[in-house]
């Protein structure tokens, strides 16, 4: 029971692109090919781990308890206390912020102009080479925490967004202006619905970058947090306690990808629920 | 069968005195092609009239500039003798393309129109619950367009554009993506529409079969530039079985005339 509790933070990676493929069929066999994934994907790191591939790389069950233990000291608690705030904080601004700038953008011209070349060059550069700068003008605090994980995440929510408003089906816009609808109209209920797919699919990626971020700030930044266990354990080489950190990150971010994908279907695009 | 209406041939016919729609010296030009030139045209209140033509006469950007969706370079359209150069709530269109919203149900689609209007919920349902089943898709209100076979979808369109109430229906070849059978039964259905709605119906077609068939009035259009060659007016019992129409000989005798005309345009 332990074992299956455990690994759906193994099979974090490949989970929600299983996950969007399933929203469209029945549940019940996604369900079971998912389990056997996992099962396999522990399988066959339990196996990697008895040769052993390396001294450093811990088998499946020692990851478990190591886990456990963690939780039970509740030094796991305590790293996600300190290391949520800047990464809720980060994402939900870069949500909106992405969001808002991408819609503008998309809809005015003088917009894109200054804007979306700042974007462009964002994406294509090695962001987290900026943290040590971060880190140079805003400290070791929360702000450059929260700065890490914009950095990473606004970009592609922008980039996204702005491409989805931009490409929008004309004939619809023609459809709406035909019905007298207004400016405001046309963005609240042509645009932005029509927008969402593309737009939250740059939200999964964003909020995945803003996990980066946030990871990338507390091993680089401040040893805080999770990335501070991390840290830690190795420097003293626990590694199955490293390894179940890593872990454990990796099984956060795949339900808040999950959530996401439930809102969107939830509140922009009811029609792909069960078609 | 139908001699009632057999009084003379097509023939063309002076301006009608109650016309809804003025059209006078349209001109559009893009970039250097002469979309259209001159277009002077009446369309009586309460008649279906179609605009016909070949590919590139200026057909839909006719209707597109009487809709208010396209701005001529040079005339004037006046809807009830009002200038008019946008939309606006007497007319109401439906796209060749159907232009519905795949995310939201029948029901929302066809009250769209109400909605942007600010019409209260319960009320915009109720009426676009009514034209929901005078189109013939009663039971389809909580479907999604997708689930919808192209006929089916382009009734939605209808039932919205009927919907708002408008006085003029402009139809932008609203069977072209339906296929043959559903197009039929579509055409029959638009006839009694007719007969039930007091509207006046614009209705753009490349099918000279179609505009005989369901119009009243036919205005001919001439390709490069775009031209009125000939208003038809075919004279067709149409209140009978609508099956009967298709074996009209005055029904196939305009089809004859018509095609004679266009064919010198047809490459």
């Amino acid at each position: 029971m332990a074992v299956s509790i455990r690994t759906d933070g193994e099979a974090a990676g490949p989970a929600p692109l299983s996950n969007r493929s399933a929203t469209g069929a029945s549940w019940d066999q996604p369900v079971l090919l998912r389990l056997v994934s996992i099962a396999l994907f522990a399988g066959i790191w339990e196996v990697a781990g008895r040769i052993p591939v390396s001294f450093a790389f811990p088998t499946f069950s020692d990851t478990v308890v190591a886990f456990f233990g963690l939780l039970a000291d509740g030094s796991l608690a305590t790293a996600y206390l300190s290391t949520l705030q800047p990464l809720v904080l980060g994402v939900v601004l870069s949500a909106f912020l992405g969001v808002g700038l991408g819609t503008i953008c998309g809809l005015w011209r003088t917009g894109e102009w200054l804007v979306i070349p700042v974007f462009i060059v964002l994406q294509a550069a090695p962001v987290a080479a900026f943290i040590p700068m971060v880190t140079f003008v805003y400290g070791i605090g929360m702000t450059a925490k929260t700065l890490a994980v914009m950095i990473l995440a606004l970009p592609v929510i922008v980039l996204n967004t702005y491409k989805a408003v931009r490409n929008v089906n004309e004939s619809l816009l023609v459809m709406c202006r035909s019905f007298l609808g207004t400016r405001w109209q046309t963005v609240a209920k042509i645009i932005l619905p029509d927008a969402s797919p593309v737009i939250f699919a740059g939200l999964r990626l964003g909020v995945a970058a803003g996990f980066v971020g946030v990871v990338l700030a507390e091993l680089l930044i401040t040893p805080t947090g999770i990335g501070d266990l991390i840290t830690f354990h190795r420097s003293r080489a626990d590694y199955a306690e490293m390894y179940a950190t890593i872990a454990s990150i990796i099984a956060l971010s795949t339900p808040t990808l999950v959530f996401l994908q439930w809102v969107e279907v939830r509140v922009f695009r009811p029609e792909s629920r069960g078609a | 069968m139908g001699a009632t209406a057999l009084r003379n041939g097509p023939s063309p016919v002076p301006a009608p005195i109650d016309s809804i729609v003025e059209v006078r010296g349209i001109f559009k030009t893009y970039g250097n092609v002469e979309a259209l030139r001159g277009i002077d045209l009446d369309f009586p209140r309460g008649k279906l009239t179609s605009l016909l033509g070949p590919s590139g006469c200026g057909k839909t950007t006719l209707l597109k500039i009487i809709a208010g969706l396209i701005r001529a370079d040079g005339g004037t359209v006046a809807i009830n003798g009002k200038h008019v150069t946008a939309p606006g709530p007497e007319r109401a269109f439906v796209f060749q393309d159907f232009a519905l919203m795949p995310w939201a149900t029948v029901m929302r689609n066809v009250a769209f129109g109400l909605e942007l209007r600010g019409t209260n919920k319960a009320e915009r349902e109720a009426i676009a619950r009514r034209y929901i089943a005078e189109v013939g898709l009663a039971g389809f209100e909580d479907k999604y367009p997708h689930q919808l076979s192209g006929g089916m979808r382009q009734r939605v369109g209808l039932a919205r554009a009927l919907s708002v109430d408008a006085d003029v229906l402009l139809l932008d070849e609203p069977f072209s993506a339906v296929d043959e059978q559903n197009r039929r039964k579509f055409q029959e259905d638009l006839i009694r529409l007719r007969t039930n709605q007091n509207k006046t119906f614009i209705f753009v077609t490349h099918s000279i079969e179609e505009a005989v068939y369901i119009s009243d009035r036919i205005v001919l259009l001439s390709p490069r530039p775009g031209r009125v060659s000939q208003i038809i007016e075919p004279e067709i019992d149409r209140s009978g079985d609508p099956e009967r129409i298709h074996r009209d000989r005055h029904y196939l005798d305009t089809v004859e005339e018509i095609w004679q005309g266009l064919k010198q345009y047809v490459e």
